[in-house]
């Protein structure tokens, strides 16, 4: 056994402030700490630096510093996506959304329906895929959002938005895509995609956890989901939070620019998938192509995800699970039941996902790491003798 | 989760794990859908648990009051075995989180389930409750 190190393969959960994003943020509190709203000088400054940071966020997704709002949280930019789409929908009832979102969306959705409005959940392929015919298939005249994460969070699949976005605007409904999980990690360009509302967070790529983005359309009218003063041009109420603000953008800046070294990580990734899928009766959950380049979701049978997680952690190792041990709802994720994974298999599903802070000798150190500990509590299981032997019949057939 | 040290310890280092080949008594609770099963294994004479072993598909909660529970019911008599609680397997364990208390209830229903094994095997009455009452989750009471 090589040496106990640590390995953050956790990134899609949250990631460390950057030093650089860090340094880009402190003037703030300590000389430009002003309110952008004050009419004086102090007040001038900052809000100088605010527009600054919202020109670059511009920039980094090729879209206009008008269209750039910014939030509290990838979860208000969701709920002000939905929320604020139905303000303005002439009358409009119905939502589309797919069984897979983030809970920020499903249950934004479901207390929309308790509101009395009409929710459809799509179904997804057993990779994760949304199919447009799906959508083509639930969209009506009445539909006035369609809601479809641009990449999951725990399974790391790619929608195709641009199809999607192209048949909802077709019946005249808005497109929203929530894409905290996308941006910083693959190209995410709004205007290119074709969607109205996009969502992201600062925390997912080296910016701190409390700030966060809603992109809106040119031309697109949406209601407030904060009301206040002025602030966000009448959008969004509740003072700047300038620092954060310029964490962000510049964080942004930088995750487009090493943008080329998800090639890195992607194979890294691979490496991985590749290293766990050696384990006897594994599977892999998610596209094995169409991916996030940092995500990494296998199935271990006949163990459980609680107990896997923390022996992992005892070895210096942070990762996550969809087992419903490790909720508060004992119930296993929703997106793995939706992919078909039965409930006795989604309990025993491990998420690791990388970044550009991830190396080989992670990869390894997690590989070297986790086959002892499946063995251990497999070893442990009363149903591992039964499935190994299933196992090994149907091997022999 | 935030676990204590006991629990912490019994999850690591797990006390009576395997099985009993020829044993007198076997009982088997949870399911594999809603994240748990435990199964127990006992070996009597006169009366008395002198051997005990344990296998368990679950999280570190179902892990260690396993491993606890049968702890407390080595070499004691049947009787004693049987009112063993799952309250009692949470404070020898100080404390479970809310959420995984239904663990060791899981625990204590083990244990009475082997013996009614027993008891069954030996042609006694099985004058005690030991079905397993799972309403901690919306999986039991779903079926395939």
């Amino acid at each position: 056994m090589s040496e106990k190190r640590f390995v953050y393969a956790d990134h899609a959960a949250t990631t460390p402030v950057s030093q650089e994003v860090l340094e880009a943020m402190m003037p703030c509190f300590t000389e430009v700490w002003g309110n952008p709203s004050s009419q004086h000088s102090k007040g001038a400054e900052a809000k100088n630096l605010l527009e600054k940071a919202r020109a670059s966020v511009a920039r980094s997704l090729a879209c206009s510093p008008k269209e750039i709002f910014f939030t509290s949280c990838g979860s208000e930019s969701d709920n002000w996506a939905i929320r604020g789409a139905l303000k303005k929908a002439n009358g409009r009832k119905h939502i589309i959304t797919t069984k897979i979102e983030h809970h920020a969306v499903l249950h934004a959705c479901a207390s929309l329906e308790r509101e009395g409005y009409r929710v459809t959940y799509l179904d997804v392929d057993g990779e994760g895929f949304v199919h447009p015919e799906t959508l083509r298939a639930a969209i009506d005249d009445d539909t006035a959002l369609v809601a479809v994460m641009m990449a999951n969070n725990e399974i790391g699949t790619i929608q195709p938005i641009r199809e999607l976005a192209e048949i909802a605007h077709e019946k005249g409904a808005l497109m929203f895509t929530d894409a905290v999980q996308a941006v910083g990690s693959i190209p995410v360009y709004p205007e290119e995609l074709g969607v109205d509302l996009l969502s992201l967070s600062g925390h997912k790529l080296h910016a701190p956890k409390g700030i966060g983005a809603l992109y809106i359309r040119r031309g697109v009218s949406i209601g407030n989901l904060i009301d206040g003063g002025g602030q966000e041009r009448r959008r969004r109420g509740g003072t700047e939070n300038v620092a954060y603000a310029v964490g962000l953008a510049r964080a942004l800046e930088i995750a487009v620019e090493r943008l080329p070294d998800m090639e890195r990580v992607a194979r890294l990734r691979d490496r991985l998938i590749d290293g766990l899928l050696e384990i006897p009766a594994s599977r892999l959950n998610g596209s094995r192509m169409n991916r996030l380049p940092g995500n990494c979701n296998v199935g271990f049978e006949c163990i459980e995800g609680e107990s896997t997680l923390m022996l992992l952690d005892m070895a210096g190792i942070c990762a996550s699970t969809g087992s419903a041990c490790s909720s508060d709802s004992l119930e296993p994720s929703h997106v793995l039941l939706s992919i078909g994974v039965p409930h006795e298999k989604a309990h025993g599903s491990i998420r690791f996902s990388l970044s550009h802070d991830n190396t080989e000798d992670d990869v390894n150190y997690i590989l070297q790491t986790i086959s002892p500990i499946v063995e251990r509590l497999r070893a442990m299981s009363p149903i591992w003798d039964s499935q190994k032997n299933r196992a090994v019949d149907s091997a022999n057939m | 989760m935030q676990y204590s040290e006991k629990v912490m310890d019994h999850f690591m280092n797990p006390r009576n794990v395997g099985e009993i080949a020829d044993a007198d008594g076997v009982g088997c609770v949870g399911n594999a859908k809603c994240g748990d099963i435990m199964q127990i294994f006992l070996k009597i004479e006169n009366d008395i648990i002198t051997d005990v072993k344990f296998k368990t598909f679950g999280c570190g909660a179902a892990i260690a009051t396993s491993s606890m529970a049968t702890e407390l019911i080595k070499g004691k008599s049947i009787e004693e075995a049987l009112t063993l609680t799952n309250k009692a397997v949470v404070e020898a364990l100080d404390g479970l989180p809310p959420v995984k208390v239904h663990c060791s209830v899981l625990a204590e229903e083990a244990v009475k389930s082997a013996v009614a094994d027993y008891y069954r095997k030996n042609g006694k009455e099985v004058d005690f409750d030991c079905e397993v009452s799972c309403d901690h989750c919306a999986s039991c009471g779903r079926n395939d």
